[in-house]
């Protein structure tokens, strides 16, 4: 299939490494396209604050997103936001995508981006009483437990950064952990420990959330003793880490125990012309600033692997 | 400020107006922030496809927002956005926090379903 429909290049996915993908293929004018399945940022627009992202000195996610977006758009990039893909081909040369309005695109090469979404707990009660009482952003909902007492699930750096920033608005806050010790690191644990107003409940998980119109406690168990118990409580902030969106992908690419896609240091997955970057990866560490570096890594082996497709398709009809 | 492309309501006035003017209509009460942005760009996205509903944005820290802040239905809401749908002028369904664009659509075409007038 030629003309509209195909692209030397289509990124699955608008965070920060499908958007870095974008502006370096477009860059480089290959027509390139970015699908994405929901908002343009990613999980770079849940972030109210980014204060290390070399040569910016503070500026919030859904801006900065924004620029990345405009930057892309500014060398030619196609983005097609809010779409759902219902079909993907990536065995053979030609790469096709099928969306839910039916329209189909194809590509020699193809970046998988589809990032990440916030973990959630899965247990009673947090599906009901998300937004009366649970939240996952502690700076959107935290006045809202003004002189309350709530709980912080998790135990990474995200966790006892936000129950520092809620003990501007609630009374007390109870960390829930999962483990005898914190991931987050040495700075963040301590400035959690010195905080008079946080306490902690370690190697414990909560099983359910109970309340009517809204939170009124939670249950736990202790995962050594197996000792259970009810913790009165107006507020949930959950900050267990994020999942990749790569559900769509079984099958095709290699997956992980994780869902993460297992990629070679050019980003390249098991099939030619196929890359992957950014949170969907299998990599330790999530920053802005590790999915814009595999997502510039992701781009130049694509827009490499395209150079040495026109050359072979060029030699083959000329013979 | 909202930075969205929906049309935004300053006031308590201007959002009575646009409820009784219009059949069906949805109105977003949030902030820019993470929770609410992906509520706005949905609704964005759905506008033109749900011609037969009026979609706005409103401050949730304007103070006349206090009408959406204090209505019964927001009862026990502790995460922005609240989500407001009203039909002739009721509200018939409010949400908090943030919605994916599966659940909006359900709500718009569970509650605005198109009327065919003979």
């Amino acid at each position: 299939m030629n003309g509209d429909s195909h692209y030397d290049a289509i990124v699955i996915g608008a965070g920060p490494a499908g958007l870095t993908a974008g502006i370096y293929l477009s860059r480089a004018r290959l027509r390139t396209l970015i699908l994405n399945e929901g908002t343009v940022g990613g999980q770079l627009v849940l972030t109210h604050e980014i204060a290390n992202y070399p040569g910016v000195e503070s500026i919030n996610g859904y801006r900065l997103s924004g620029i990345m977006k405009k930057q892309a758009l500014s060398f030619g990039c196609d983005i097609r936001s809010n779409i759902t893909l219902t079909g993907i081909e990536l065995k053979d040369a030609e790469k096709r995508i099928t969306l839910s309005d039916g329209s189909v695109y194809t590509a020699g090469a193809v970046i998988l981006s589809p990032g990440g979404r916030p973990r959630t707990l899965g247990v009673r009660g947090e599906e009901e009483l998300r937004g009366r009482g649970i939240s996952y952003c502690s700076t959107c909902d935290g006045d809202f437990f003004a002189g309350r007492e709530i709980i912080v699930v998790g135990g990474g750096n995200s966790a006892l950064e936000e129950a520092v920033s809620l003990t501007k608005h609630a009374s007390k806050v109870t960390v829930i952990h999962q483990f005898g010790h914190f991931q987050a690191f040495e700075y963040a644990i301590e400035e959690a420990r010195n905080n008079p107003r946080i306490n902690f409940i370690m190697e414990s998980v909560v099983t359910g959330f109970n309340g009517e119109e809204k939170l009124e406690s939670v249950d736990i168990k202790n995962l050594v003793t197996g000792e259970t118990g009810n913790l009165r409580t107006e507020g949930a902030f959950v900050f267990i880490g994020y999942v990749p969106n790569t559900g769509f992908l079984e099958g095709m690419v290699p997956l992980n125990r994780g869902g993460e896609i297992i990629v070679d240091s050019d980003m390249s997955v098991n099939i030619e012309g196929v890359y992957a970057a950014g949170d969907c990866t299998a990599g330790k560490y999530r920053q802005v600033t590790t999915a814009v570096g595999e997502g510039t890594i992701a781009a130049l082996a694509a827009s490499a692997y395209i150079s040495e497709l026109r050359v072979k398709q060029k030699q083959a009809a000329e013979i | 400020m909202l930075y969205t492309n929906l049309k935004h309501l300053e006031s308590a006035a201007e959002l009575e107006r646009a409820i009784s003017e219009n059949e069906n209509v949805m109105v977003i009460c949030g902030r820019m922030g993470p929770m609410c942005i992906p509520v706005y760009e949905t609704a964005e996205e759905l506008e033109g496809e749900y011609e037969h509903v009026k979609f706005y944005d409103m401050e949730f820290d304007n103070p006349e927002a206090h009408v959406i802040r204090s209505l019964p239905e927001v009862r026990g809401f502790m995460g922005i956005p609240f989500t407001i749908y009203y039909r002739d002028g009721k509200v018939v369904r409010a949400t908090s926090s943030i919605q994916t664009e599966e659940q909006i659509r359900t709500i718009l075409d569970r509650e605005f379903s198109k009327t065919v007038k003979a």
